[in-house]
């Protein structure tokens, strides 16, 4: 079973990816920023973690930048969630190790249409 | 899927209200001499958050709004912008109109239009009359002609999968474009001990055919832009460049001039569309419908000679009608995968908890259904692979002893059948046990048949509070269950059935129309009036001369129908206050089921049969009894579609007192 991180400091996004993805029959981890997303990710590991990337405390580039430093997270997709116009942060976010983003807003079939496609 | 996030509408609201009282509070103490980096991204992520949140849920108002305030956030904390107490008292001011946007959109409030568009506008009048957000980026347009498909060359890098992205993966989402040729390079493969697996030595060639525009494609590589070389050609198109291609000569004094026209977006392969602009759609289609069949019948009376052309028309209203109304409803339909998918997930863990193995199998999930249908039959289905999980399958130890094999299988299939989606659940299981069935249904007191048929006793278990499970277990409920099931189904204007072999396993078959909007009736008179019988709930009719009728206690009648006698619902003692005709042979006997039992409605006659749309009586009039909707004949009239099930369950209450 493909277990899936999910971090985003705003409680309702975070809900709505978590019950979309359990839907979806994954099993989901939640973490409200970069912080505490490093910390799961290192207790467990995670097939693929979806990251905002404006957040408190850590921002989910530099979060993801650290997992993919880890052996653990080497290899695993590490998504970046951000607007339309965060080109710039697409790129920071691809030069820090990302393997992709997924655009904000999105709705529950275009987040399971990326994640089946990602972990297929 | 069928997957509703409106419930985290309130989590939205609360956290932006948190995120409101927080910016504003940041802001009343912000020393515009002295600011502070963190308290600037404060105020930033909050307005962040809830554009964020107000796009995901829809609320086009607030995002718009939101947007403005966030990029100017986004210059003030990129010192882009110095903090000035003007600029506070825009940004407190923004904060204000955002709470009455969040509560205009709970519903709470209405929208100041005109103060709304003031504060937007001085939120662009800071950014130096920048405006609204940007539409999504426009690019070269691709040449008109679209080619027969691509050339695709792609090279990764060797270090692509230290990115987690994985070649394989593109190449899939390629090959569910269109006809995908792949041919890989495998030149700079190394010898066996010199391989590093984690560096990818492949490259490919690919040739996609399909109505593929070059953005998709391109699109496909949008997150390894950086991780590979990429060319795409077009394959032979077949007509000319476009004039507008910005590499072709000007084609005519017309195309030199305007640079600035604008270009057409790229083509996109799906656009979000709110379910409610599709139901208005559907509705206003459904209007059209109504019109064109009025035309219809009104054109019968025209001169086939002098009237051809008049007659021609209407004809190819007719066909455009038809085709118009169901290109709008390919719009509400997904693919059945959206349900499907869902259960590996509970077959697995069910599997593990019961001590059972099991395999999952689905075919067909790329068959297309109606999403309200979609969502409503999420419950249902779960229930019934439950039950197969729970009652049907053997632990493998009893399925050795039966002689099958340990791991039973279970398998969905959705299929299209004329204008109907059939699913079907089978197990291979050990089948419905007949005479523990016919047991419970002794000990529930359900009414029970001689000689009752393997399929009739099968439809026992749709009884309201029928359960064989010698004790209720956590799995499958308290027996609550195939009532329940049954009942949805029914709810959408579908019908479910089970077989079963005793040994060899379960059938659970769910027939359902292809939409909610349309029916398939029988139109029935009553006086003047016309009634709409769900065709599938319609068992036969019969001329009343011909079968026996008996008088109960009071009004109540029954008919003998093959042998059993069904209570008679007069459906214009019923809705038209006419008392029950003295003389019941002057009518017709339609024999209705629903939920297994059996009604007869007295009739005056059967007009025919017809497809009607289905118009809401509740949101038009109010809920009556008896009536699940109404519709508009082609002559303008207003016709109502009965409740069968209602009808049949106050009919045999009343037959029963």
């Amino acid at each position: 079973m493909s277990k899936i991180l999910a971090v985003d400091d705003s409680t309702s996004m975070r809900q709505m990816i978590a019950y979309t993805l359990k839907e979806s029959g994954y099993e989901v981890e939640e973490a409200e920023d970069g912080e505490a997303g490093l910390e799961k990710a290192k207790s467990q590991q995670f097939s693929l973690v979806l990251a905002d990337v404006n957040m408190p405390r850590m921002d989910g580039i530099t979060m993801v930048g650290r997992l993919r430093g880890m052996d653990q997270y080497k290899f695993t997709p590490l998504l970046i969630l951000t607007t339309e116009t965060g080109d710039d942060k697409k790129q920071q976010g691809k030069a820090a190790g990302a393997t992709g983003w997924i655009t904000k807003p999105f709705d529950p079939d275009q987040l399971i249409n990326v994640v089946k496609r990602v972990l297929a | 899927m069928g997957i509703d996030i409106s419930r985290f509408q309130d989590t939205f609201f609360e956290e932006s209200r948190e995120g409101l009282d927080l910016m504003e509070s940041r802001l009343l103490e912000l020393d515009v001499k002295q600011t502070d980096t963190e308290t600037l991204n404060e105020i930033f992520r909050a307005a962040h958050s809830i554009k964020g949140g107000a796009g995901t849920f829809g609320f086009s108002a607030i995002t718009d709004f939101t947007h403005s305030l966030e990029t100017l956030l986004d210059r003030v904390r990129a010192g882009e912008l110095p903090p000035s107490d003007d600029l506070v008292s825009t940004l407190l001011e923004a904060v204000d109109i955002t709470r009455g946007l969040l509560a205009a959109a709970r519903g709470d409030a209405d929208i100041d239009a005109a103060a709304v568009a003031a504060a937007h506008e001085k939120l662009n009048h800071w950014q130096g009359g920048a405006t609204a957000a940007p539409g999504p980026a426009v690019e070269p347009a691709q040449d008109a002609a679209s080619p027969r498909g691509w050339r695709i060359g792609f090279e990764p890098d060797a270090e692509i999968f230290a990115s987690g992205n994985e070649p394989l993966r593109l190449l899939r989402e390629l090959a569910s474009l269109g006809e995908l040729d792949v041919q890989a390079d495998i030149d700079r493969l190394p010898d066996l001990e010199d391989i590093d697996p984690e560096r990818c030595y492949l490259s490919w060639r690919l040739r996609l055919e399909g109505d593929v525009s070059e953005a998709e494609v391109r699109d496909v590589f949008a997150w390894v832009e950086d991780e590979c070389r990429l060319t795409v050609e077009p394959i032979e198109p077949q007509v000319a460049p476009a004039a507008d291609s910005s590499s072709a000569e000007p084609a005519s004094p017309a195309a030199a001039a305007p640079t600035t026209r604008p270009r057409p977006a790229p083509e996109q392969r799906s656009l979000r569309v709110s379910v409610d602009k599709i139901d208005a759609l559907m509705n206003l289609v459904g209007e059209l419908v109504i019109t064109q069949e009025m035309l219809q019948q009104q054109g019968s009376g025209l001169d086939p000679v002098r009237d051809e052309v008049m007659l021609n028309g209407l004809s190819q209203l007719h066909l455009n009608t038809r085709r118009l109304q169901e290109a709008v409803m390919a719009t509400r339909m997904v693919p059945v995968d959206f349900l499907f998918s869902r259960l590996p997930r509970l077959v697995h863990d069910l599997a593990n908890k019961l001590g059972k193995q099991v395999t999952l199998e689905t075919v067909g999930e790329g068959t297309e259904l109606d999403r309200g249908v979609i969502e409503k039959l999420t419950d249902p289905l779960n229930h019934i692979v439950r039950n197969s999980l729970d009652h049907g399958l053997e632990g493998p130890e009893a399925r050795r002893a039966a002689g099958k094999p340990e791991t039973g299988t279970l398998t969905l299939t959705a299929s299209h059948e004329g204008g109907h989606i059939v699913i079907v659940i089978q197990d291979d299981g050990r089948g419905l046990d007949r005479d523990r069935i016919l047991a419970k249904a002794r000990e529930r007191g359900l009414p029970l048949g001689n000689d009752m048929s393997d399929a009739e006793v099968c439809q026992l278990i749709f009884a309201p509070g029928f359960s064989t499970a010698a004790a209720v277990s956590d799995v499958s409920g308290r027996g609550v269950g195939m009532d329940v099931v049954r009942q949805n189904i029914q709810s959408l204007n579908g019908q479910v059935e089970v077989t079963s072999v005793a040994g060899r396993g379960t059938r659970v078959a769910i027939r359902l129309p292809l939409t909610l909007a349309i029916l398939d009736g029988m139109s029935v008179a009553v006086g003047r009036e016309t009634y709409i019988v769900p065709l599938h709930s319609v068992v036969e009719s019969l001329q009343p001369g011909a079968t026996e009728i008996r008088r109960l206690t009071g009004s109540a009648h029954v008919a003998r129908v093959r042998g059993e006698f069904v209570p008679i619902v007069p459906l214009g003692d019923l809705f038209g206050g006419r008392p029950w005709a003295s003389n019941p042979a002057d009518g017709i006997l339609v024999v209705v089921e629903s939920g297994g039992r059996r009604t007869v409605l007295l009739v005056d006659e059967l007009v025919g049969q017809q497809q009607v749309v289905i118009k809401n009586l509740e949101a038009n009039y109010k809920r009556i009894s008896g009536i699940a909707g109404a519709t508009i004949l082609g002559d303008g009239r207003v016709a109502l579609i009965l409740d069968i099930g209602e009808l049949v369950l106050v009919s045999s209450q009343a037959a029963a007192a």
